[in-house]
């Protein structure tokens, strides 16, 4: 798999989302509390608010429109909403962010 | 040996003190009673209805002979005492009759008060005091003509009732402007009034008796104004005083009344007094309940006890009209320290007032349903603190603890598609199925499953009324509303938590509560981030994180993921300059929407992300800050073009508006603030729907607030008059703080002061001028670090971040 690097993991606020634009839309960054980091498609499920725009908490978005909540590690809405959105393999080394390229490139 | 008691007088009291004694020392008294009377001792409470002809006085005798007989006692009927001799201890009567005595009571009751007008010893002038009065008023009434009553009082009007019963054309004449003023307010007085001229007795008011007519008997009453009443039954109820003067004549003090201490002892120490004649503590008493009282207590004492004394305590006054309920207790009058609450049923011609004073009610005039007075006068004694029932008090006992109208079973009888959540559109039956299905048992639970309640919450209870009978006693809400699912806690108790041990951070917030989650959730964070801006003003550094999105980048994220932009115009002003940078604005960015919003602002819709800071900073350019049109704060302060342009305006209402504007922007507060600020009654800024409102009078401003017109509409409450702008610009602000130090996260002025109490509020801001201070004075500490334009500071670099991506990847890069 080919890893293309993004960032820092300083530049996105703990308990903060960034952006990264790809061919087929925006993609959200998420930096957990506990400076974990995932991505998923920047669309909810719901009515394709910008889950980069919600408030994180422990590892959730909640959407800023209408206040679903998306698991990030699983993309799956939770609690009594259903639907998923797309995660998107991530790594991190040496405080630098990888996304997986076949991923942000091709499928998003 | 016995000892020698002697009585003077046989009411009420005495009787009852002698049925206590009985019951104590039986046998330890030789005992003698004088009665001016000649009869034994009768209930004079009912001498009404014996006038009415509803009883007669066989019904109302209390001891009849047999009685005397029985237990020892000397009765002289008909016979008035006319002198003690303190020194040689006896008594002497009318009729010749000396006795000794040990202990003597003096328990001569009052005399009416008559006029002292021209005429008043006529014949057919009458008192209403006795039985041989009411047997006189019977001779009379055979007549069948004029009765004039004067005194608008408990007597007299019980008095006028008994002879329109018996067929005679009565006429009250009252001093006062209402009836039993003593014992009613204004209104009940008014109601009584109109029930009794509905039963064809004629009520005069403010009537001044300047003398009886007659040569030999009675022929009428002459008013000041000249007004003659003919009448040939005239019946003095004009009040009663306290009969003393046998008691002044032996040389024992005397006030008003006899005095005597709480044990009924006077300044002679074998010698006694009750009843009405009797005055302890600076009190005369006319009503039965503190006459029976004294009786015990002059017992007890006579039986050698040392029982508690006597305690004055307000007596409920109930008028004798068949078929006219009144109820009276306590202090009625209006006080700055006093609410009340009243119920008012002008169709079945019930009135209600409460008096309350710290939650405790301090009087009460009942009219029409009288049923509930002793549950009243109980809370009053016992003065039990009613802020728990206080929604409910004036409809009585019997709706406390349950409601009048069972709300679960009007649910219950709703159809199965009627609308229950007008947001999502969730009717009954879907509610009631997916409750089955899926077995759910929480509020919660309903809104996840079903969005009902789950958009504005207003239909919030009838879900939880939906639940109640679909679940019946599976269903236990909590009392308690947790704040969210991290915390058993509600709002208010995590605000005073916070306070109490000096939390200062979300961290040391969910550490020291508890917190069941790690970093709480998308609900708890903003609303703790809130009270902590508003708790530690310049000590807690605002954690943007928990900000929802509109507050984070200062724009109203719209349904497509752009924002709007609105600017300041400061109470709605604007001029060519800025009018013509926002065109400006609109061109450069293709802003495709601007629209005027209903704050008086101009509505940028559509912008960018990305295009937020320079945008920003060309407003920025033409002297434009943020408008804060995305807030949980002060948003807008409308205003009309008042006296500087309207020929109808009465103060400047655009300079307030702009100066409470200027003022208060860059507050936080737990939910959006809308203000107005109207130039004269005529309310062209509509401040009478607003969070808070000024209007402008000739006199003043009037300060309104709690008004709402979104999800409920309501005018508004008024706070009070104030008379300069210096004095609504404090009062405004000082409400304002009081709602930020109080009210939970997203709750509006209007359900806060609900929940406060719009009396509770007036009483902070405006009756009590150094608490409205204190709350200015933090309002303008806290104000030092919020007044700070987020546009320019991120125009100026300040989260850049939140306004570009952080990468682009498998894009060309554009080479344009």
């Amino acid at each position: 798999m080919q890893w293309i690097a993004i960032g820092q993991l300083s530049d996105i606020p703990q308990r903060g989302a960034r952006c990264i634009k790809t061919p087929h839309g925006k993609v959200a960054v998420f930096r957990t509390g506990d400076d974990r980091v995932f991505a998923i498609e920047d669309h909810c499920p719901h009515r394709g608010g910008p889950l980069s725009q919600g408030i994180v908490h422990g590892a959730s978005v909640t959407c800023p429109l209408h206040n679903w909540v998306i698991s990030l590690e699983t993309g799956k809405a939770q609690g009594a909403d259903e639907g998923a959105v797309r995660t998107i393999p991530l790594k991190t080394e040496g405080g630098t962010i990888y996304i997986a390229s076949s991923a942000a490139v091709e499928a998003a | 040996m016995t000892e020698k008691l002697i009585i003077i007088g046989n009411g009420m009291a005495p009787g009852r003190m002698l049925e206590y004694l009985l019951e104590k020392a039986a046998g330890r008294y030789e005992i003698t009673i004088f009665n001016a009377e000649p009869r034994v001792n009768y209930d004079r409470i009912m001498l009404s209805p014996v006038l009415s002809g509803e009883k007669d006085y066989e019904q109302i005798i209390i001891h009849g002979d047999g009685w005397y007989i029985k237990n020892g006692i000397t009765l002289y009927k008909g016979h008035k005492v006319v002198a003690i001799d303190r020194a040689a201890k006896t008594v002497t009567s009318d009729k010749g009759v000396t006795a000794a005595y040990d202990k003597l009571v003096i328990a001569t009751g009052s005399v009416p008060f008559i006029l002292p007008v021209p005429g008043n010893t006529l014949p057919g002038v009458l008192s209403y005091r006795d039985l041989d009065d009411v047997q006189a008023m019977l001779l009379a009434a055979q007549s069948r003509s004029k009765a004039v009553v004067i005194g608008g009082g408990l007597l007299g009007l019980e008095a006028a009732a008994g002879l329109k019963e018996r067929g005679m054309d009565v006429t009250v004449l009252h001093l006062m402007p209402t009836l039993m003023e003593r014992q009613l307010d204004p209104a009940a007085g008014y109601m009584l009034q109109q029930e009794l001229e509905s039963r064809g007795i004629k009520v005069i008011t403010k009537a001044s008796t300047k003398c009886i007519l007659g040569a030999r008997k009675v022929e009428g009453v002459e008013l000041d104004d000249g007004r003659i009443i003919p009448a040939t039954l005239v019946v003095m109820a004009a009040g009663i005083k306290p009969n003393a003067w046998i008691a002044k004549e032996a040389g024992i003090a005397t006030n008003r009344g006899i005095l005597v201490d709480d044990r009924m002892q006077t300044s002679d120490p074998d010698i006694m007094s009750l009843g009405e004649c009797a005055e302890v503590g600076g009190h005369v008493y006319g009503l039965v309940a503190p006459l029976y009282e004294m009786a015990r207590i002059a017992a007890a004492k006579l039986a050698g006890e040392q029982g508690p004394g006597f305690v004055h305590n307000d007596t409920p006054t109930k008028l004798k009209v068949t078929g006219i309920d009144v109820f009276s207790l306590g202090d009625f009058a209006d006080g700055e320290d006093r609410q009340e609450i009243v119920l008012r049923d002008a169709a079945a011609g019930v009135y209600k007032r409460l008096v309350l004073k710290e939650n405790r009610i301090v009087g009460t005039v009942l009219y029409g349903e009288t049923a509930d007075g002793a549950w009243f006068n109980d809370l009053k004694k016992k003065a039990i603190d009613i802020s728990d029932m206080r929604e409910t008090l004036i409809f009585g006992q019997a709706y406390q603890g349950g409601a009048p109208l069972d709300p679960t079973a009007a649910v219950a009888a709703l159809p199965d598609d009627a609308e229950i959540c007008g947001c999502n559109g969730v009717c009954k039956g879907k509610i009631v199925s997916t409750i089955n299905d899926k077995g759910l048992t929480s509020l919660d639970d309903v809104r996840a499953h079903t969005k009902a309640s789950a958009s504005c919450g207003s239909c919030t209870g009838l879900v939880e009324q939906v639940m109640k009978f679909t679940l019946g006693d599976a269903y236990n809400p909590i009392a308690v509303q947790p704040m969210c699912a991290c915390t058993t806690l509600g709002h208010d108790d995590v605000r005073r938590l916070i306070k109490a041990k000096g939390l200062k951070s979300i961290y040391a917030v969910m550490q020291e509560l508890e917190w069941k989650t790690s970093c709480g959730c998308a609900k708890c964070r903003p609303a703790l981030n809130y009270y902590l801006i508003c708790d530690w003003p310049g000590e807690y550094a605002d954690d943007y994180q928990s900000r929802f999105i509109n507050e984070r980048v200062h724009a109203n994220i719209q349904k497509d993921g752009t924002y709007s932009v609105v600017p300041r115009m400061w109470g709605g002003v604007t001029n060519a300059r800025e009018l013509r940078a926002i065109a400006d604005v609109v061109d450069k960015f293709q802003i495709p929407a601007v629209k005027v919003t209903g704050g008086q602002r101009i509505d940028m819709l559509g912008v960018r992300k990305e295009d937020l800071p320079s945008v920003w900073a060309d407003l920025g350019k033409a002297g434009f800050v943020s408008g804060h049109a995305y807030a949980k704060g002060l948003r807008t302060v409308k205003t009309c073009v008042g006296s500087e342009w309207c020929r109808f305006g009465t103060q400047d209402s655009t300079g307030l508006g702009i100066r409470i504007e200027k003022f208060m922007w860059g507050s936080w507060t737990p939910a959006k603030v809308k203000m107005a600020v109207s130039g004269c009654p005529r309310n062209c800024a509509e401040a009478t729907c607003k969070d808070v409102g000024v209007i402008c009078v000739d006199s003043g401003y009037e300060i309104h607030f709690a008004g709402a017109a979104g999800l409920d509409i309501k005018g508004t409450e008024v706070l009070g008059l104030v008379k300069t702008e210096d004095d609504a610009l404090e009062a405004v602000v000082a409400l304002t703080q009081m709602y930020r130090e109080q009210a939970r996260y997203l709750e509006r002025i209007y359900k806060w002061a609900k929940r406060v109490g719009i009396d509770e509020i007036r009483r902070q801001i405006l009756d009590d001028p150094e608490r409205r201070r204190s709350y200015f004075d933090r309002f303008v500490h806290s104000q030092k670090f919020a007044q700070v334009d987020p546009w320019s500071e991120r125009v100026s670099g300040l989260h850049k971040h939140e306004f570009r991506p952080l990468a682009t990847v498998g894009l060309p890069q554009a080479a344009e």
